[in-house]
């Protein structure tokens, strides 16, 4: 009798040990410190990457950046673009145990629209009211048909978030979120980690292998590349393209990438705040002796090992918002050279500014001696990226290549930038036919028509040159050679679902 | 000795002024504006001014300065602009991770400066002495930042004895803290041992030369003994003072460590403060550094008066 029970005690404490022992966690790299962690508070890129394990949301994106049912298990819109209505799955609660239903997306989304300091509110401007129809279905009620939406809620707008524990917690909530995503928060530590588990009662819980996931911000790109090496890190985002050939001969490493949703792009200062004499500004033709005197290639080769995407629009080549008959333009110096005899100007001077990061300032270096082969004089100003901001809010700059993250709806992508009060046109470009298609392009029916109103936009912004579109960043994602069923999503986002770590 | 004390506190109130009024001109005459920042890629006209008014930036600044003086005179240094949380808090939590960063440095400095800088004096001219000075020349030549990423190359990722970074507290065990401290403290402290080691020799050579010393040799004590407890002694006053002042390189040199070795400490958080332009984060870490810095020179002050009585006397 004492006997068995020994062997029965033994037996069990050998699975109490194995199920321990095999408890998995997983740690990622970021390359930044994420802000807050609310949905409808939060502003930066990786904070979306936490996010992704912390928050469901209505919509997602697949592989293809095709938008695909989350939270929801579908929608329709009606005839005249004003109402649209969610299926909610009725298996979903939250971390704190309470329902996610129809209340709490209604709840989410007016939390989103109306909280103070909400940067959630723009990206739902044109939703007016959500009515709840039953426990599993919201009506989504617009002031003007807009296309863009159901892309918003495939993104921070959409994250469902718990309203007993939101109206708890209030301002603060965002120090521990409660949401509906495979993780549930555990704990933060300021520019040190922060913590997520294994939400049990996930309600796709046979997709989720990890227990334990730990982000960490280490700014560095050597030192996030020695802490993956030595396997101190499991994973890591956004390493510096030149250190792949070292990655890449590492036989621990894998390295999954993706091209972005975004752009990287010189902003031409036209008008910002008002119509410029200079001729880089007034003369559109010297723009163009400026985009044919750059060699994109010459870029990608020379500071990004070429294993970034050139492009000239504000989708990358690979989106099927890619207009393909407009193609990326060659070098020509010769033209770039008429083109200034054409424009009366023999020289040209203006200041590039350029953010004060090593990569930056090799892009602006490259510029700046393709250009002066053909007669532009650059001065490079390498402006700290607080102070660079500024100076372009200000309109205080000639040229300055920066880039944009992307979203999922190209809209996303091109609205803020070209229309004449788009908040993020900082070129000073107006043209009101631009206006008017980019609009349209919002309210359009179908993706076909929509293709259409942006292929005509682009014919027309295009050549204007205020934005010239130089290449798109392919995000890489290098992780420890065990870690299985990892996929890259051109978002950017680090989805866990289906990620397997093999027993070390 | 308690006057003395009590003076050079005093002369510490209008230092803190000043340090007061400079961060905060300096501060606000940087360009860049942190509601900017603060609002993200999107750049919301709306969200900025919702920033702009509730942390009131749109004050004059006379009157935000006034303000956060009101607010100190309280005891509150204000809330991070980024994150919505108390400065009191974050310095709190960050103190003791630089704290214990800089106690192990000094530690790894004065283990190596002591021996060396000693034997480098006392057989002066020698391949000891040579061995020496080349030691601490390498020591403040090398930067940092090179140091720290050559390390981790080498201890972490070649040999993978020691993680190559982050930061774990105390309270979670004793060695897994260390094993992250060493390879940081190392790299901090060999700095400023080499110039601890220059100065002590210095010093040492000086002492050995006098009389008192010539006389503890008549007297028949061993030559250990009259290193140790006549010259050394002696030859630690100036040695106390660059301790003190070298505190502020210290921290200055922590600022690149912690970002080498993503330790989250004093210097990360000042660093990513002031490139977020987070005002009321920054104004707290340098009045709280100063106050530091004036403390350790008020406790170097005691510390001769403790080493030669004369001092404080006077």
């Amino acid at each position: 009798m004492v006997a068995s029970l020994r062997r029965l005690l033994a037996v069990v404490t050998a699975a109490v040990l194995t199920f321990g022992l095999a408890q998995t966690t997983l740690r990622i790299g970021l390359a930044e410190d994420p802000d807050v962690l609310d949905p409808a508070l939060a502003r930066t890129y990786v904070g979306r990457i936490v996010f992704a394990s912390l928050c469901d949301k209505l919509f997602d994106i697949d592989t293809s950046a095709a938008i695909v049912p989350q939270l929801a298990t579908g929608y329709t819109v009606s005839d005249d673009g004003l109402t649209i209505t969610i299926d909610l799955r009725n298996d979903v609660v939250f971390h704190d145990g309470t329902p996610m239903d129809a209340e709490a997306v209604r709840y989410s989304l007016d939390r989103a629209k109306n909280l103070p300091g909400s940067n959630r509110a723009s990206e739902l401007a044109q939703l007016d009211a959500v009515t709840v129809v039953d426990e599993d279905t919201v009506e989504l009620h617009l002031s003007t048909p807009f296309a863009p939406l159901i892309a918003q809620l495939a993104d921070r707008a959409g994250m469902i978030v718990s309203p007993t524990a939101a109206e708890a917690a209030g301002e603060a909530f965002g120090n521990a979120p409660v949401c509906a995503g495979p993780f549930r928060f555990v704990e933060r530590v300021a520019q040190d980690r922060i913590v997520l588990e294994r939400f049990e009662d996930y309600y796709a819980a046979d997709q989720v292998a990890i227990d334990r996931v730990v982000f960490l911000p280490i700014p560095d790109t050597s030192v996030r590349l020695a802490n993956l090496q030595s396997g101190d890190l499991d994973m890591i985002e956004r390493p510096a393209p030149t250190d792949l050939g070292i990655m890449r001969a590492d036989p621990n490493l894998v390295i999954p990438s993706v091209p972005s949703l975004g752009y990287q792009g010189i902003t031409i200062n036209v008008a910002n705040p008002e119509p410029r004499d200079h001729p880089l500004a007034a003369d559109v033709r010297v723009r163009e002796a400026f985009e044919l005197a750059i060699d994109r290639n010459t870029i990608n080769d020379v500071v990004f090992g070429g294993e970034f995407v050139v492009g000239n629009q504000p989708v990358p080549p690979s989106s099927p918002w890619y207009v393909d008959e407009v193609a990326v333009p060659q070098r020509d110096v010769e033209r770039a050279r008429a083109l200034l005899d054409e424009a009366g100007v023999d020289r040209v001077s203006f200041e590039l500014m350029v953010a004060n990061n090593p990569e930056a300032i090799r892009v602006g270096e490259v510029i700046q001696a393709l250009a002066g082969e053909v007669g532009f004089d650059i001065t490079l100003r390498a402006t700290e990226f607080a102070t660079a901001l500024d100076l372009q809010e200000q309109g205080q700059y000639d040229a300055f290549p920066v880039g944009w993250s992307g979203r999922i709806d190209p809209d996303g992508n091109i609205h803020q930038f070209h229309t004449c009060e788009g908040d993020l046109n900082e070129s000073g470009y107006c043209d009101p036919e631009v206006d008017r298609l980019l609009d349209e392009a919002r309210a359009a029916p179908t993706n076909e028509a929509r293709y259409e109103l942006y292929r005509q936009a682009l014919e027309r912004y295009l050549p204007d040159r205020h934005i010239i579109y130089l290449y798109h960043t392919v995000l890489f994602f290098p992780h420890r050679a065990d870690i299985e069923g990892f996929q890259a999503y051109p978002d950017g986002l680090i989805r866990l679902q289906g990620v397997n770590l093999a027993q070390r | 000795m308690l006057p003395f004390v009590g003076r050079r506190a005093l002369t510490a109130i209008p230092t803190l002024f000043i340090v007061t009024l400079m961060v905060f001109a300096i501060q606000r005459s940087l360009p860049g504006d942190p509601a900017l920042i603060l609002a993200g890629e999107q750049r919301d006209p709306e969200v900025i001014a919702f920033i702009r008014q509730r942390y009131r930036l749109d004050d004059p600044i006379p009157v935000q300065y006034v303000a956060w003086l009101g607010q100190l005179a309280r005891g509150d240094l204000g809330r991070s602009l980024r994150t919505n949380e108390r400065v009191l808090d974050l310095i709190a939590a960050k103190l003791p991770v630089t704290v214990e960063l800089a106690v192990l440095s000094m530690l790894v400095a004065v283990a190596i400066a002591l021996p060396v800088g000693v034997l480098a004096a006392v057989k002066r001219g020698t391949a000891v002495d040579y061995g020496g000075t080349a030691l601490a020349l390498t020591g403040i030549s090398v930067p940092n930042f090179w140091l720290g990423i050559m390390l981790i190359l080498l201890v972490s990722v070649r040999l993978g004895w020691l993680p190559a970074s982050g930061y774990v507290p105390l309270s979670e065990g004793v060695w897994e803290n260390l094993k992250r401290m060493i390879m940081p403290a190392f790299v901090l402290g060999t700095g400023l041992a080499a110039v601890l080691m220059r100065q002590l020799r210095s010093s040492m050579l000086g002492v050995l030369r006098q009389d008192f010393v010539r006389t503890a040799r008549a007297k028949g004590l061993r030559g250990a003994v009259v290193v140790v407890r006549h010259a050394a002694r002696n030859a630690l006053i100036p040695v106390v003072t660059i301790l003190g002042l070298q505190l502020g390189a210290l921290l200055s040199g922590a600022v690149l460590t912690e970002q080498v070795f993503t330790i989250p400490g004093f210097g990360k958080l000042v660093v990513d403060a002031v490139f977020n332009r987070d005002y009321a984060v920054v104004q707290g870490v340098v009045l709280i550094t100063a106050t530091g810095y004036i403390l350790i020179n008020l406790l170097v002050d005691v510390a001769y008066a403790v080493l030669d009585p004369r001092i404080g006397a006077r």
